[in-house]
């Protein structure tokens, strides 16, 4: 390992992403001990953790492997009690919170009396963070967790510890060598090179909009630029109102309205909602607004959808346009322009391609 | 065949008549297992956690206890026997343990080196300490391999006490060797199908315990 230092806030989640070789699992083993540095320091909360007994620091620290590696001869609610049991919690309480992280990982309660060996990889890996979280331990360490399991389900446990971490909010340092993975969960990536040599330190976005270096670039691959589309939502983007008139203004405003942005058509709203679009023509030939036919919008989104989601609807809906419905009010458009505008960054737009 | 009327493959008058013999041999015989696999499990729990802790003392013990079973047991016994004295039981015990190191040692670092890897990582990461981990996780899971050795040395042993009778022990060898001496079957008949019985008796007890000591291997084979 060469020179590292981190800082990772507390209840993020922070992603160690790099090749194999490169010190991510003997970083994440440094922090709970299981290799001990040789030199520097790793605090938690401020304390060394050399200045506790490994055994208590260890108690204090969850961890998930890929192997999961639960007791194969015993239950799985001797499994989750682990900890409680060692720190010598009474029997009531260590059930109670049996039972409370049994359904907080999404398992079946009727599963607490079976073994490992009776579960899915799915079930187990649920099982492996339930006891890692057993005693609450402010700070999680997660060693590939969801390397062992298929596609499938790997997407559906990458979700739900996302939906965990909103409500349990842990410090979580999470070990992986897939860019989606730590795309998909991480709050901050540290991207790690060979040799233990940290490349970069960033959000996921600023990491693939403009990468440290070229080890980085090649590291998360070509399309980043399309990855960055799932990494933004809807909400991030400069807000475009986009040509829309009131239901009971004058045609003329509309196509003062349509002229402005170029185009053949306005959104109509009426209070406050979207009801349609209406084609510049049209207004031409009717009196009132209200009596002009109008289209409903094809393609919708919300603030909290990624711009994938944005162009995915645009794309299929074969306009050039969406419409932003913020709980039921009109919040603004979003055009390919728009998305494109978001995405080009000032670093790349005269270099690459 | 020599299995004429006065001399049958067995006559049970003269096993009611020497009952109290019989199951005397058969208490001594009991004992001589007993206290064999005793004292072989105790030294091959030693060998074996010092072959799993050094790894490098893995091949003279394997060596060493291979050399053991391949010592000709009517020769052990007559050695020790002026050491002890004929009918001490140290001089049947000694080398009775001695065979059933080879298996026990052999299986008992096979189980131990069959947890995986994960597991024994997953109890350090949570804070089992070492003499936890490897009592309350790596023992138990160890525990169908040791199982196992436990009843082949057993059977085995079961089978070599016989040839303890040349010392003047040996409990059912002792009915053995009685009827070859006197060309007499039943002796022989007695004390060799009672070995068989005690030895398939002791596995299918040994057979329960394993079961019942491990229950989760048994629901994964349901399963």
């Amino acid at each position: 390992m060469g020179d590292l230092s981190l800082d990772i806030e507390q209840g993020s989640i922070v992603a160690l992403l790099g090749p194999s070789g490169c010190g991510k699992t003997t970083t994440l083993r440094m922090i709970n001990r299981l290799i001990e540095p040789t030199a520097g320091t790793i605090e938690i909360d401020g304390v060394d953790v050399t200045t506790m007994p490994a055994q208590d620091l260890r108690r204090g620290i969850g961890y998930v492997i890929q192997q999961v590696g639960l007791f194969p001869h015993r239950s799985i609610a001797t499994n989750i009690a682990t900890v409680p049991k060692m720190l010598k919690w009474d029997k009531q309480r260590t059930a109670d919170r049996v039972l409370e992280l049994t359904e907080l990982v999404g398992l079946d309660a009727e599963m607490l009396d079976r073994y490992p060996d009776e579960l899915s990889g799915g079930q187990q890996q649920r099982v492996g963070v339930a006891r890692a979280l057993a005693a609450d331990p402010p700070v999680l360490l997660m060693d590939e967790p969801f390397g062992a399991v298929d596609p499938i389900v790997r997407g559906r446990l990458q979700d739900e510890l996302l939906d965990l971490q909103t409500k349990v909010r842990k410090t979580i340092v999470l070990v992986t060598h897939d860019v989606d993975e730590a795309l998909r969960v991480a709050d901050r990536i540290a991207l790690l090179n060979v040799g233990g040599v940290l490349e970069q330190f960033d959000v996921p976005d600023e990491i693939m909009r403009s990468p440290a270096n070229e080890f980085v670039e090649q590291f998360v691959g070509e399309d980043r630029g399309l990855r960055r589309l799932g990494l933004n939502l809807v909400s991030s983007l400069p807000h475009h109102r986009g040509p829309v008139v009131s239901i009971d203004a004058p045609p003329d405003e509309g196509l003062e309205a349509a002229e402005q942005e170029g185009v053949a058509w306005v959104g109509v709203l009426d209070g406050g909602s979207f009801v349609g679009w209406a084609a510049v023509d049209e207004l031409r030939t009717h009196g009132t607004l209200r009596a002009v036919p109008r289209t409903q919008p094809a393609a919708q989104v919300t603030p909290d959808s990624t711009l994938r989601a944005a162009m995915e609807q645009i794309m299929v809906s074969n306009t050039s346009v969406a419409v932003i419905d913020d709980g039921g009010s009109f919040g603004g458009v979003v055009t390919l322009e728009d998305i494109r505008a978001a995405l080009a960054s000032p670093a790349r737009s005269n270099g690459i391609r | 065949m020599i299995a004429e009327a006065r001399n049958p493959i067995i006559r049970w008058e003269w096993v009611v008549e020497q009952w109290d013999q019989i199951w005397e041999a058969i208490i001594e015989h009991l004992t001589l297992t007993v206290l064999a696999m005793l004292l072989g499990i105790v030294v091959s729990a030693v060998l074996a956690a010092i072959a799993l802790r050094f790894r490098w003392t893995m091949t003279p013990i394997t060596a060493t206890t291979s050399l053991i079973y391949t010592l000709p047991s009517v020769a052990l016994f007559a050695l020790l026997a002026p050491v002890f004295g004929n009918l001490a039981l140290a001089t049947a015990v000694i080398p009775l343990a001695g065979y059933t190191l080879l298996i026990l040692v052999t299986n008992t670092v096979a189980g131990f080196q069959a947890v995986p890897r994960s597991v024994r990582d997953a109890a350090d990461g949570m804070g089992l300490t070492p003499t936890r981990r490897v009592l309350s996780v790596e023992l138990p899971l160890a525990m169908p391999y040791i199982m196992t050795g436990v009843r082949i040395a057993t059977v085995s042993t079961v089978g070599l006490v016989t040839v303890a009778a040349i010392i003047g022990q040996g409990g059912l060898g002792r009915l053995i060797f009685n009827g070859l001496s006197r060309a007499f079957w039943t002796p022989m008949t007695v004390g060799a199908g009672l070995s068989i019985i005690l030895a398939l008796t002791l596995d299918a007890i040994l057979l329960g315990i394993a079961a019942l000591a491990t229950p989760w291997t048994r629901r994964k084979a349901a399963t």
